[in-house]
């Protein structure tokens, strides 16, 4: 029941604008995927071309091995959830729910029963009679979870299925979602523009900017060694700083940037070109005020308070940077200071236009 | 603040409801009268100027003609005006504006243009036969309101809704009639009342288009006040209103009906 869907080279237009570009993307059976990126990069419209709302115009979209390039959307098999839920305002609930199987030939009595058993595993027995009008938001993503699960269904989609709930509720969600998903090791595809979300959830995330696939892989690989300086940011890495490499001893190497030398292990990092780009959080840039320490001569500007530290804009001879201070010793503006990298919380990218 | 309407506002709906009411009741009352020529209020108490309508052969035949014209007339309507509403609304984005502003068209043309314009090309023109070139003229008459009250109804439509539907398995053409159609039926009952008073009433359109033994009922009054000033016209009237609102409580029961029932 468990299908792969794999997305080969898929290009898709609105009228003469080109939205998506030569993406890309295998999801391997039961496998959890978030389609994580800003506002306007594809997102939506990649989940309309796997349900066949909309055609590519170039590409191909596999699933479990069937071609649904050219399918009609009502022939895929697809459990769609939606950010609005889409529920059917003119049926109960129970029916909402059981509409999918009755497009299935199945019987009354067997509809009934399918769903009534769907909806006990949301916690929604009580509600079966009611009118979708009449249920809380998180009650109606419930309904729209059911409807969609009950079929059985060898994909799942799920497009920005949390961002009407509140906090709270969407955490509370978002960890039934993938229960249940794990429970029915149902292959799934899940957008949502919240990071957290994403990582929280996913197997794995492809991260989307303007239509183009920038990395795809597991979350604990994003967020340590993002690909390139735009997933970089996004994950946090504020601050991006260039270096060249010096001089090499075996694994040792010393790199320079203004007013600065570095001396990395190349273990740490695999390995590194010439000429490379260092990233750092703001955590990752140690504040110190002795003169003669290693580290890139800063000037400190505003301070800002964290709550577990304070944060400093810091002008460099490489540009601004952010950089987190001890709560022990806030420092003024105007402060000189030296900004030493902790290599274990930096990456290394390669220079811009080098890939 | 109190609950109370103000004095002012309660005032002003009394009179709204006054004006609305004021003709009604004269003309029912007309309509009773006992005597042979309209007065108001009624001198005795008599049905017998309703008696009188069905003794003219006239207004049976043009009751029966217009009954017919404003219910097909509707129907077609209907059956053109769904399908380009949905379509207007559906691919709203893809589609051009002015497309829209086509159906609505019809009613910036004065209707005794339209109705000139119709006779020029229908029956003048093409030699369409008096009942079909009424037809056609009523049905153009009220597809600009059909169009219009369907598409207000159907932009408060969620499309991801049909949408869910056919990602469960359901082919299009059946979500249309299982999903969409029910969501927007008080738009369709609004639709079908607006076009059946439009056409049973209207004057204009019919004026240029009945012709030798075929009439509509407004163009019968029209013929029998111009030679007879007895309360049968007052009786037709009223009949006419009864004819509407018994219309309107059938169209309620019948598509509203599955709406009642849920
Ligand atoms: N019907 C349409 N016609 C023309 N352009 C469209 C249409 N729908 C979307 N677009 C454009 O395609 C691009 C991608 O849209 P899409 O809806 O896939 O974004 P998204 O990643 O889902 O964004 P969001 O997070 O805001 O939902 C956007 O630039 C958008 O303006
Ligand atoms: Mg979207």
């Amino acid at each position: 029941m468990t299908q792969p869907l794999d997305l080969q080279s898929i290009s898709a237009h609105y009228g003469t604008t080109k939205v998506l570009e030569d993406l890309s993307l295998s999801v391997q059976a039961g496998e959890l995927v978030s389609l994580l990126g800003a506002s306007g990069c594809g997102k939506t419209t990649t989940l309309r071309l796997i349900a066949g709302f909309l055609s590519p115009t170039t590409g191909s979209i596999t699933l479990g091995g069937r071609d649904l390039t050219r399918l009609p959307p009502h022939k895929r098999d697809i459990g769609l959830v939606f950010q609005n839920y889409a529920l059917f305002p003119h049926l109960s609930v129970l029916d909402n729910v059981a509409f999918g199987l009755k497009q299935r030939g199945l019987g009354s009595t067997e509809r009934r029963k399918r769903a009534m058993g769907m909806l006990e595993r949301v916690g929604l027995t009580p509600l079966a009679d009611r009118s979708p009008g009449a249920l809380s938001g998180g009650q109606k993503q419930r309904v729209a979870l059911a409807r969609a699960l009950v079929i059985e269904p060898p994909l799942l989609m799920f497009d920005e299925p949390l961002s009407n709930l509140d906090a709270k509720l969407r955490v509370d969600m978002r960890v039934e979602i993938r229960q249940l998903q794990r429970a029915n090791g149902t292959t799934s595809v899940y957008v949502t523009h919240d990071q957290e979300e994403a990582f929280s959830i996913s197997d794995r995330v492809a991260i989307m900017n303007a239509g183009r696939l920038m990395q795809f892989d597991r979350p604990e690989v994003l967020y340590r060694r993002p690909a390139n300086t735009f997933v970089a940011r996004f994950v946090g890495f504020e601050n991006i700083i260039p270096f060249k490499v010096t001089a090499r001893d075996g694994a040792a190497v010393a790199a320079e940037t203004a007013g600065m030398t570095l001396h990395l292990s190349q273990a740490g990092f695999g390995s590194i070109p010439d000429s490379f780009l260092l990233a750092t959080r703001p955590d990752g840039l140690a504040v110190s005020t002795d003169p003669d320490a290693e580290g890139l001569p800063a000037q400190l500007g505003l301070r800002t308070y964290l709550g577990r530290a304070y944060q400093y804009q810091c002008e460099t001879p490489a540009g601004r940077v952010v950089a987190n201070g001890s709560l022990t010793t806030p420092l003024e503006a105007g402060t000189r200071v030296k900004l030493v990298p902790v290599p274990e919380q930096c990456t290394i990218l390669p220079a811009e236009g080098a890939h | 603040m109190s609950d109370r309407p103000h004095p002012i506002l309660v005032g002003v709906a009394a009179l709204v409801y006054l004006f609305l009411m004021v003709p009604l009741v004269i003309v029912v009352g007309a309509a009773l009268s006992d005597t042979t020529y309209l007065t108001f209020p009624p001198k005795g108490l008599s049905l017998r100027w309703f008696e009188n309508i069905f003794e003219i052969s006239a207004f049976r035949r043009t009751i029966v003609t217009s009954l017919q014209i404003a219910f097909l007339g509707t129907l077609i309507a209907l059956l053109i005006g769904i399908p380009a509403a949905y379509a207007l609304n559906r691919f709203r984005v893809e589609l051009p504006n002015w497309l829209g502003t086509l159906f609505v068209l019809p009613i910036l043309v004065p209707e005794i243009v339209f109705g000139f314009a119709l006779l020029k090309s229908l029956t003048a023109g093409a030699g369409v036969p008096i009942f079909a070139a009424l037809l056609i003229g009523h049905t153009l008459l009220v597809l600009p309101y059909v169009v219009r009250v369907i598409s207000a109804s159907l932009a408060s439509f969620d499309f991801s809704i049909e949408e869910a539907a056919i990602s469960l398995g359901s082919a299009p053409v059946k979500t249309f009639f299982t999903i969409v159609l029910p969501n927007v039926r008080a738009g369709v009952i609004a639709a079908f009342i607006l076009a059946f008073i439009t056409s049973l009433n209207d004057v204009s359109v019919s004026l240029f288009l009945t012709g030798p033994g075929i009439s509509t009922l407004p163009i019968q009054i029209l013929a029998h006040v111009e030679q007879f000033f007895d309360p049968t016209v007052a009786s037709v009237s009223v009949l006419l209103m009864f004819l509407t609102v018994a219309v309107m409580a059938v169209v309620e029961r019948t598509l509203g009906l599955t709406f009642l029932a849920k």
